[in-house]
């Protein structure tokens, strides 16, 4: 039996600010003062946005890019509620609660891109079945929420026997306790629907996601334009899952000071390989049936992205993955899930702006300062209520000494 | 875990399981009705159009100006609109302007060039109504393309859509926000009006009428003055045919218009988004798949007992 059987979710003991944590905090503050331009002033006042590129990095990095990145949270849950294997248990909560603040952060993200933020709410009630928009829109709404109902557990097992109500209403406690009780009951017994809605909900948005450039057309770079985008954007949300699981396990580790759980990670980068692999042939076989390579022997900004997507964010972290000894490595399981990370991210960058050529631009675009500030402070603000969040509540795995005297591993510091 | 609870917590799930199961694949079938609701696409065999003759455009923008009048638009004087100076830099339709008149040379006459007016070519097949989140935009039967403040939430896809790069968003408004593009002026058209551009054209350079009828002449004019014309009637077929149609005396690239198949342009998308949602057959079949196989995992690990 190994010792991941004696592994147990436990609140990080540390303190929330350290000199890293003030950095993150100036970022997010200056984020938020051109968030306030743009929402007294408008999207021409903070963006480079104009009526030749609508889109700009807040969809194609936040939006994008964060609802593939968040793919780690049905990945694993996939891996380890659906198929059932217990020992990847350890990292389903870290990669919920990725996925959680993920898709809350897409949803702030679309927010304040849209121009009539107060008007999030109409898609849910005007309609339109033939936009893919609509159909990605809807799906991140309940999907956001399955999220939150998954993530509940967590809360209640966190405060069921510790409920401490200040002053007068402390003589409610039994009464909440109780309720916590219940909940807790009613969620253990459904939350196979959930989980499975999770993983439905996510297929359906990953790929339509990929049809959101589709009728963008001739506008579209056809190394990108490609009938076969929404299958493409499914397998690369699919096969970045597990990376986005290793890198952000092994930066909570560093930041915290615990050990490494790399026979958790070992396991899963190597269960990358044949995920990526997988796409990688998509990729080029899609490449050869279009006979779009014709585009890569012109040097251009296109042919340029186009193959370092593929070189940095597939082939390298694929020939890494692949191989038993590196996935072994700390270092090197970091360098290939950080370069499937980004690659994934160029993707969906390079899907949404890089391939998109207006037939009459005035120029190119790239971001302003304003929205690489927005965008920079939405990362970091996440980042910070993940900090607070593992602190408050048991997500992050930890050797359980009650019931391991013999536990393997330890909290440094 | 205690053993005896967790026996009785599995049973009481994989029970709840099956019935719950059922109960969302039920929920969901009855769905697809209300996912049909759709914004309209009527395509009246009366529908109208425009044809644009730029051969006979004298370029005086006096469209641009009608069209400013009667959308509300702040509109310089009249006498302004002479002034050829704005022709040395390409213009397209924004939130201020939804039409504008391009210059072109000519190389047959270089003393008269070509002059080509741009706005919303009122598809029949529109990639905008098709992407719109919520159905904001519709055609309308008499041939307009509009759009719906009501819904519009100014996510500015249809922007991204449009094959024709149309549609403009005043992106410098904080609240309310408008996405503004030729409207083929419903409005006045319902009042029985003719398009503002169309009544202030001193050169019957644009021709209102029946689409369908508007083709027969069309491709009258090019084969009576075949020297005059190129072979060809702009918006015929484009993305699967607009409303307004153009003429020109030289190759339509020239003159900038956008070189475009005759499939519609949402075809691709629509299908791949009614592929994957076939009366939320995959869905509901994908659902039960992974049911069945968190079913039998389960039932494994709980008789084998963990590998």
């Amino acid at each position: 039996m190994s010792a991941d059987h004696y592994m147990k979710p436990t609140p990080i003991d540390k303190p929330f600010l350290t000199p890293g944590v003030t950095v993150l905090l100036l970022l997010a503050l200056n984020g938020l003062v051109f968030l306030a331009i743009r929402l007294f002033s408008g999207i021409g006042a903070v963006t480079n946005l104009n009526n030749q590129y609508p889109w700009g990095v807040w969809i194609g990095i936040d939006v994008a890019s964060g609802v593939a990145l968040a793919a780690g949270g049905f990945v694993t849950a996939a891996l380890g509620h659906v198929m059932n294997r217990e020992e990847y248990h350890a990292v389903v909560r870290p990669a919920l609660l990725t996925a959680m603040l993920g898709y809350t952060f897409v949803a702030l993200g679309v927010m304040i891109d849209i121009g009539r933020w107060y008007y999030i709410w109409h898609p849910l009630v005007f309609w339109n079945g033939s936009s893919a928009l609509f159909e990605v829109g809807i799906c991140v709404t309940i999907y956001v929420n399955v999220l939150y109902i998954e993530f509940l557990p967590v809360v209640t097992e966190r405060f069921i026997g510790r409920v401490n109500l200040p002053g007068l209403l402390s003589g409610l406690k039994g009464l909440v306790d109780r309720l916590l009780r219940a909940l807790e009951r009613g969620l253990s017994k459904t939350m196979f629907i959930f989980i499975i809605a999770g993983v439905v909900l996510s297929t359906l948005h990953q790929s339509s996601l990929g049809t959101l450039m589709v009728i963008a057309g001739p506008k579209m770079h056809p190394l990108w334009q490609t009938p076969v985008l929404p299958l493409l954007f499914l397998l690369s949300a699919i096969s970045v899952g597990f990376p986005m699981v290793i890198f952000e396990s092994m930066l909570a580790a560093r930041s915290f000071g615990l050990k490494l759980e790399m026979h958790i990670l070992s396991k899963l980068g190597t269960m990358t390989a044949p995920l990526l692999g997988i796409y990688l042939a998509f990729k080029i076989g899609d490449m050869f049936i279009r006979k779009t390579f014709v585009y890569l022997t012109v040097l251009n900004t296109a042919s340029v992205m186009f193959i370092l997507e593929l070189l940095i964010g597939v082939v390298i972290p694929l020939r890494i993955f692949l191989s038993r000894e590196a996935v072994k490595s700390p270092p090197l399981l970091f360098v290939a899930a950080a370069l499937t990370v980004l690659g994934v991210a160029m993707n969906r960058v390079n899907t949404f702006l890089v391939a998109y050529t207006p037939p009459y631009s005035f120029g190119s675009y790239f971001p302003s300062i304003g929205e690489i500030s927005v965008t920079v402070g939405f990362i970091c603000i996440l980042v910070l209520i993940y900090r607070a969040l593992v602190i408050i509540f048991p997500v992050i795995s930890l050797p359980d000494r009650s019931l391991s005297p013999r536990a393997r591993y330890t909290i440094r510091g | 875990m205690n053993s005896s609870s967790g026996d009785k917590e599995k049973g009481l799930t994989r029970r709840a399981f099956i019935k719950n199961t059922v109960g969302i694949a039920a929920g969901l079938t009855s769905l697809p009705a209300l996912a049909q609701a759709k914004p309209e696409n009527i395509l009246s065999p009366d529908r109208m159009g425009v044809l644009v003759d730029t051969t006979v455009c004298i370029g005086c923008r006096n469209c641009e100006w009608g069209c400013k009048t009667s959308h509300g638009l702040p509109t310089p004087p009249l006498e302004t609109y002479e002034d050829a100076s704005v022709f040395e830099k390409m213009r397209r339709p924004d939130d201020k302007a939804l039409t504008v008149v391009n210059s072109y040379p000519n190389p047959k006459d270089p003393k008269a060039p070509y002059t080509v007016k741009v706005q919303c070519m009122h598809c029949d097949h529109p990639a905008c109504v098709s992407a719109c989140i919520v159905g904001a935009l519709s055609k309308e039967e008499s041939g307009s393309v509009i759009w719906d403040t009501g819904k519009c939430i100014g996510c500015r896809y249809c922007i991204v859509a449009c094959p024709f790069q149309i549609p403009a968003f005043e992106y410098y408004q904080a609240l309310q926000p408008e996405i503004r593009k030729c409207d083929f002026c419903s409005g006045r058209r319902k009042d029985g009006k003719l398009p503002a551009c169309v009544e202030s054209c001193p050169a019957e350079a644009l021709t209102y009428g029946p689409r369908e009828e508007l083709v027969r002449i069309a491709r009258n004019r090019v084969k009576r003055y075949p020297q005059r014309y190129v072979n060809y009637v702009y918006g015929e077929y484009e993305v699967g045919g607009t409303s307004w149609l153009y003429l020109a005396g030289r190759d339509f690239a020239d003159l900038q218009f956008p070189k475009l198949g005759k499939n519609p342009a949402p075809g691709v998308s629509e299908s791949i988004q009614h592929g994957i949602f076939a009366y939320f057959v995959p869905p509901v079949a994908l659902y039960g798949l992974l049911g069945l196989l968190m079913w039998v995992s389960k039932n494994n690990s709980d008789e084998g007992g963990p590998k």
